[in-house]
């Protein structure tokens, strides 16, 4: 049953994408990349070197996987769309997440940047995907520049306290003309089977899988996850009732 | 030539320390160091006669030598563990059956590994591009810490930190009696403090991982830690307390190396850069230097985060390493009224007392090649990381920074034994944990060595686990 994921035409068979930072190693990283089936994994170009020397995350991945570049760490526009076409050149993809934040404490994307600089970008040919806050105004204003997808974030980046707003989440995913990635606070896979069991197209996961006991394992955990909340969003889930309604036949019992 | 003045010292420290610090901890280019004699136990290895008589012994001690190793089996080109009837059985008899070993890096781990030849009788030589224990080993910060610091992934590498640990107070004592150097090795521990909810929280999720693993570690009150440490702020969150985390100091230990290897016969030759791996009949048979070529039956590389700079190796049998980059500093402390007694994690820095009351912070952990650059991100994140968990330190002249290279392995695990090219060996990738892996790395690569078998501890860190599939083990050797 194939089912897959369309970003600005290509065609993803995983909606899990993978964050590349803060594995103990590179080959704990590896391992649950591989685990996870993921078919994009981001990495960010501001705090690698992207000369892809032997044994770099670059030449690492190259082969592995799509890299999608992010600007993590930019703070203006400038900065992000400068990021960005480095990236594009040394990394030779013109798809890139863009990382606008507004403050260092809690991570919060600063959306008065961030919708002008998406623009710039389409305009330059990047396929962008920027990160956002989980607001259906600001999502609609991304698409409507032509972002290739939007990624609201679930909440605060590394808190892993899951969907903040899930009302607002499904929302979005109600509304949104393009694809909807749920970027930020993913804690265990039971937050990403909600995120897609809410509409969302993809979970983006990072620290939850990083920093685990067993990051394999968990990249696997997320993986069924994410699976099994696109399968329940598609199979369609059942309306709430107040009050019990049982699933066998009352009438017609034997011996009455 | 790259001369970016890395040490911006602040007095205190010896200026002489203080040049040769620039230019190693840099990389910078080898072989520096013609004419700048500072130091007379240099061999005099200008002139290449004297040079490649020096190294090749008398004629019949090399033959012997050298068929020793000719009549191991010749498909044995993967350097396979592979029993050889030449085994050594007598110290007497073993005197004329022993591998003469060229060691690239001097390293502590190139050192320590020259010393243990020397010692089992072997003749041994060492090359280093810049000046001998520079490198990595230079900017370490010398701590012995195989419980604090695992992490998911990482048990395998367990047996050999522990081990390593182990092995730690007999090597020190060994190499203090056979120098009268010391090392500073310190045993009062390791504290982990947590500075707020959020840090206890990632303190109690790390501490449940390694205590999983048996490991010997306890958790703190705030009371109980600031007893330990008065200088942590007050309000600090919680603590764990790893007693068998202990610390040395690393630049003592690489001079004491030095001398040690000295003592034993081991010909040190320093800014003098190995160009290449020679290779005769699929075999590794020497380097070519900078001064001259060197024949020995073994070659060992040795050269931290520089060994895929080595010419001569085929891609396919060069270690998988990348240079990790570290930025610290020291600041230097009242040695009479230390701030700090153990070696202690912060969240975001770890802060190592020396006896001589400098007090190391680290550090930075940078995928960016050989950058030299110190950047204020780079030293702000350590001194706030530090400051935020002893604001004592605010006073605190700084004595030097620095930057470092770790040499990374993609599993964070040294690679220890055959490079799948017979005659050369490998012992590199120790990233964060050289100066604590150096007593079991010298004790496993030199029985090695003089028994071509890795033992059971090592096999875990064969390299030839990074081996692309399809890379079979007998490589065509550069002739």
């Amino acid at each position: 049953m194939s089912d897959p994921l369309l970003i600005a035409g290509t065609a993803l068979n995983s909606r899990l994408f993978l964050g590349t930072a803060g594995y103990p190693n590179q080959q704990v990283m590896l391992d649950a990349l591989e685990a996870s089936g993921a078919e994009l994994a981001t990495m960010s170009i501001r705090r690698i070197s992207l000369d892809g020397y032997s044994g770099s995350l670059v030449d690492l991945l190259g082969d592995r996987v799509r890299l999608l570049p992010n600007t993590s760490g930019c703070v203006t526009a400038r900065d992000a769309i400068l990021t960005a076409e480095l990236a594009r050149e040394a990394l030779e993809t013109d798809w890139v997440k863009l990382e606008l934040i507004g403050d260092r404490e809690t991570l919060y994307p600063d959306v008065e940047q961030l919708v002008p600089a998406a623009d710039e970008l389409v305009r330059k040919g990047f396929v962008v995907l920027p990160y956002c806050n989980d607001d259906p105004v600001t999502c609609q204003k991304l698409a409507d520049v032509g972002c290739a997808a939007v990624m609201p974030l679930g909440s605060l980046i590394g808190s892993g306290r899951g969907l903040a707003n899930p009302a607002a989440i499904e929302l979005i995913c109600a509304r949104s003309p393009v694809p909807v990635v749920l970027d930020a606070g993913i804690g265990t896979a039971s937050d990403a089977a909600l995120a897609m069991e809410l509409g969302c197209d993809a979970v983006m996961v990072n620290t939850a899988i990083a920093r685990s006991h067993d990051p394999r394992r968990m990249a696997a955990a997320m993986r069924a996850a994410v699976e099994a909340g696109r399968l329940a969003r598609l199979a369609g889930r059942i309306p709430e009732r107040l009050f019990a309604e049982p699933s066998s036949p009352q009438l017609g019992l034997v011996g009455s | 030539m790259p001369t970016r003045a890395n040490a911006h010292r602040q007095g205190r420290v010896s200026l002489s320390l203080c040049t040769k610090t620039e230019q190693s901890v840099n990389g910078a280019a080898a072989c520096r160091g013609k004419g700048r004699g500072e130091r007379n136990f240099l061999h005099p290895c200008g002139l290449r006669p004297t040079f490649v008589g020096r190294l090749g012994c008398c004629p019949a001690a090399r033959e012997t030598a050298r068929s020793w190793r000719l009549r191991s089996d010749p498909l044995n080109l993967a350097g396979h563990a592979r029993r050889r009837e030449s085994v050594i059985t007598t110290p007497n008899d073993a005197s004329q059956h022993l591998p003469s070993t060229i060691v690239i890096g001097a390293g502590v781990i190139g050192l320590a590994l020259a010393w243990r030849l020397a010692q089992a009788g072997c003749r041994v030589s060492v090359y280093d591009r810049g000046e001998a224990g520079h490198g990595a080993s230079w900017a370490a910060a010398g701590m012995l810490a195989a419980a604090a610091e695992t992490e998911p992934g990482e048990e395998a590498l367990l047996s050999l930190t522990r081990e390593s640990q182990r092995l730690w107070p007999e090597f020190a004592r060994e190499l203090e009696a056979a120098t009268g150097l010391p090392v500073g090795y310190r045993d009062e521990g390791t504290l982990v403090v947590a500075l707020n909810r959020d840090d206890a929280e990632t303190l109690r999720h790390s501490y449940e991982f390694q205590r999983r693993l048996g490991l010997d570690l306890q958790w703190l009150s705030a009371f109980e830690a600031r007893r330990r440490e008065p200088h942590l702020k007050p309000g600090v969150a919680a603590a764990v307390f790893s007693p068998a985390d202990h610390q040395v100091d690393n630049r003592c230990l690489a001079h004491a190396l030095v001398a040690a290897c000295r003592g034993a016969g081991v010909a040190l030759y320093e800014h003098c850069a190995v160009r290449e791996v020679l290779f005769a009949g699929g075999r590794a048979a020497g380097v070519a230097t900078e001064r001259g070529d060197a024949r020995a039956d073994i070659v060992v590389l040795a050269a931290g985060a520089w060994s895929r700079e080595i010419a001569g190796i085929p891609p396919a049998h060069l270690p998988p390493v990348r240079p990790i980059k570290g930025q610290m500093l020291a600041l230097q402390m009242d040695p009479r009224a230390p701030l700090l007694r153990h070696v202690v994690w912060a969240p975001r820095s770890y802060m190592v007392p020396r006896s001589d009351g400098r007090l190391i912070v680290g550090g930075t952990v940078e995928e960016r090649g050989f950058d030299t650059a110190l950047t204020a991100g780079g030293m702000l994140a350590l001194l706030e990381g530090a400051w935020r968990a002893v604001p004592a330190i605010e006073e605190l002249p700084i004595a030097e920074t620095w930057v470092g290279f770790r040499p990374g392995s993609r599993d964070d695990a040294p690679m220890l034994g055959p490079s799948g090219i017979d005659g050369l060996a490998v012992a590199t990738g120790h990233h964060r944990n050289g100066i604590l892996l150096t007593p079991v790395t010298a004790a496993l690569m030199s029985a090695y060595v003089l028994s071509d078998r890795l033992s059971q501890l090592a096999r875990p860190f064969d390299p030839r686990r990074f081996a692309a599939p399809g890379v079979s083990g007998q490589a065509e050797a550069a002739q």
